[in-house]
């Protein structure tokens, strides 16, 4: 019962001849993205230790990074790209949507209570 | 056997779930839906978490020097060793998923060499994750907490190839135990069923005395500076918070104290990699379950490696939950 699989990864840029190669191939990607995680995780450039959208610039690009592994994980591991776009829509877009109310709600809240120490109405630095 | 292929005799049909838009069958369906949800228990741990870090942004520990430690070295490798625990477990997610393409293919053989991998990627796994939780636990250099719960670390100033640096120092270092008396109450003597925590090894009079002794050791706050440092106190200052706020001596981390910082800290790192871990136990479990299964050729008999797949589906979900659990604790 040998299936059928879509052996392109990178929109097309990059095509496997069987679904074992493909493995590989993503092994290798998802090695590479860590690595870069980990030597800027250890050295930590200056240049991109400024403030970006409120966050450390080091930190959105360890974000991004985190989530291009998670789709190649998910697309390919996983074989969400060989199932049917609704399945795919019906798992990608549920977490989707509702992690990123999650997440704005509860980092909303950590920042006003933040604010909450910081302008003194509750003192902790004692 | 039915039940665990997509026949389910209803093809063809509109009503009684002859309809498959999907196209995926009920078991592996089943299993998306536990992944789906599972996921978004983990990112509820995950987003509570970032509230806390968010309500102390300006005094989180920095996980380059809560994590510095590798098996069988000494010195200071911040990352090396959970970037191979990261490493360790994408590995055994592609032994899966390499199981799962021999199962397409028929392949016993293959499945079983490749699923018993699988499994060894898994022990190697949890197993680092155990001695990771035995070093945080057992802590490193001791730090002071103050009344209000806020963590104080020692260190001085030394200068390492012309710069100057400050580096920690152990409490056990400057301090001496005078007092070693105190016996800890336990439950069985004098007030019955009254227990204390463990006894610290040092009282902050000890500490405070060795500090007078030790006039290059200064006591380093939690507060981070404008570069992102923590902030490191005149020697005035840290013998007025020793001995004004100075109230408990520290060593290692558990759910109530933490050395490394917030102890909030500690409580989320040990509830999300400990659940995580958890996940990581099951799985491995499955995974053998699984193997001998394979071992035993049920899934030839029935004609079907589609269970391989399912199993799969977990491990790599926890592969996934993991690099977001790497990126929040040890990178961000």
């Amino acid at each position: 019962m040998a299936q059928e699989h879509n052996l392109a990864i990178f929109r097309g840029l990059l095509k496997f001849k069987s679904n074992t190669q493909k493995i590989w191939g993503v092994l290798i990607f998802l090695s590479i993205v860590t690595a870069i995680e980990v030597v800027l995780g250890i050295y930590k450039p200056e240049v991109l230790m400024t403030q970006v959208l409120g966050m450390k610039g080091l930190n959105w690009i360890f974000i991004i990074l985190t989530i291009v592994k998670a789709y190649y994980i998910a697309w390919d591991f996983m074989h969400l790209r060989d199932e049917t776009t609704a399945l795919r829509r019906v798992i990608v877009w549920t977490g989707v949507f509702l992690i990123c109310y999650l997440i704005f709600i509860l980092l909303q809240e950590g920042g006003y209570v933040e604010a909450v120490f910081r302008n003194g109405f509750v003192k902790n630095t004692f | 056997m039915d039940t665990t292929v997509a026949t389910t005799g209803k093809e063809g049909k509109l009503w009684g779930g002859g309809n498959e838009p999907l196209k995926a069958s009920y078991g592996k369906m089943m299993m998306w839906f536990f992944i789906v949800s599972d996921a978004l228990t983990f990112s509820g741990f995950l987003a509570a978490y970032g509230f806390s870090r968010f309500k102390f942004i300006d005094s989180w520990p920095i996980a380059d020097e809560v994590f510095t430690h590798v098996p069988f070295f000494h010195g200071s490798y911040p990352m090396i060793y959970v970037a191979f625990m990261t490493f360790i477990l994408i590995m055994s997610s592609v032994t899966m998923v390499l199981a799962v393409d021999a199962g397409h293919h028929m392949n016993k053989n293959k499945v079983t060499w490749y699923m018993f991998l699988t499994v060894i990627g898994g022990i190697i796994f949890i197993g680092s994750q155990a001695w990771e939780w035995n070093t945080f636990i057992k802590g490193e250099y001791g730090a002071v907490q103050t009344k209000g719960g806020n963590i104080l670390q020692f260190g001085q100033y030394e200068t390492v190839d012309g710069k100057e640096t400050f580096k920690r120092v152990a409490i056990a270092d400057f301090a001496k135990a005078t007092n070693p008396d105190r016996v800890l109450h336990e439950r069985k003597n004098g007030l019955w069923y009254v227990t204390e925590a463990p006894l610290p090894e040092f009282t902050i009079e000890e500490v405070l005395t060795g500090l007078k002794a030790n006039p290059e050791v200064l006591v380093r706050t939690q507060m981070l500076t404008e570069e992102g440092h923590k902030t490191v106190l005149s020697r005035e200052e840290s013998l007025q918070q020793i001995a004004e706020n100075g109230k408990l001596v520290v060593h290692g981390a558990n759910l109530k104290v933490n050395e490394y910082g917030a102890p909030i800290f500690a409580d989320f790192f040990f509830f999300i990699t400990g659940f995580h871990g958890f996940h990581v136990f099951t799985g491995i479990l499955l995974n053998i379950i699984v193997f001998f299964n394979v071992l035993l050729g049920t899934y030839e008999r029935r004609g079907s490696y589609e269970m391989v797949e399912k199993v799969g589906l977990y491990w790599h979900f926890v592969d996934l939950v993991w690099v977001f659990v790497f990126t929040f604790f040890y990178l961000v």
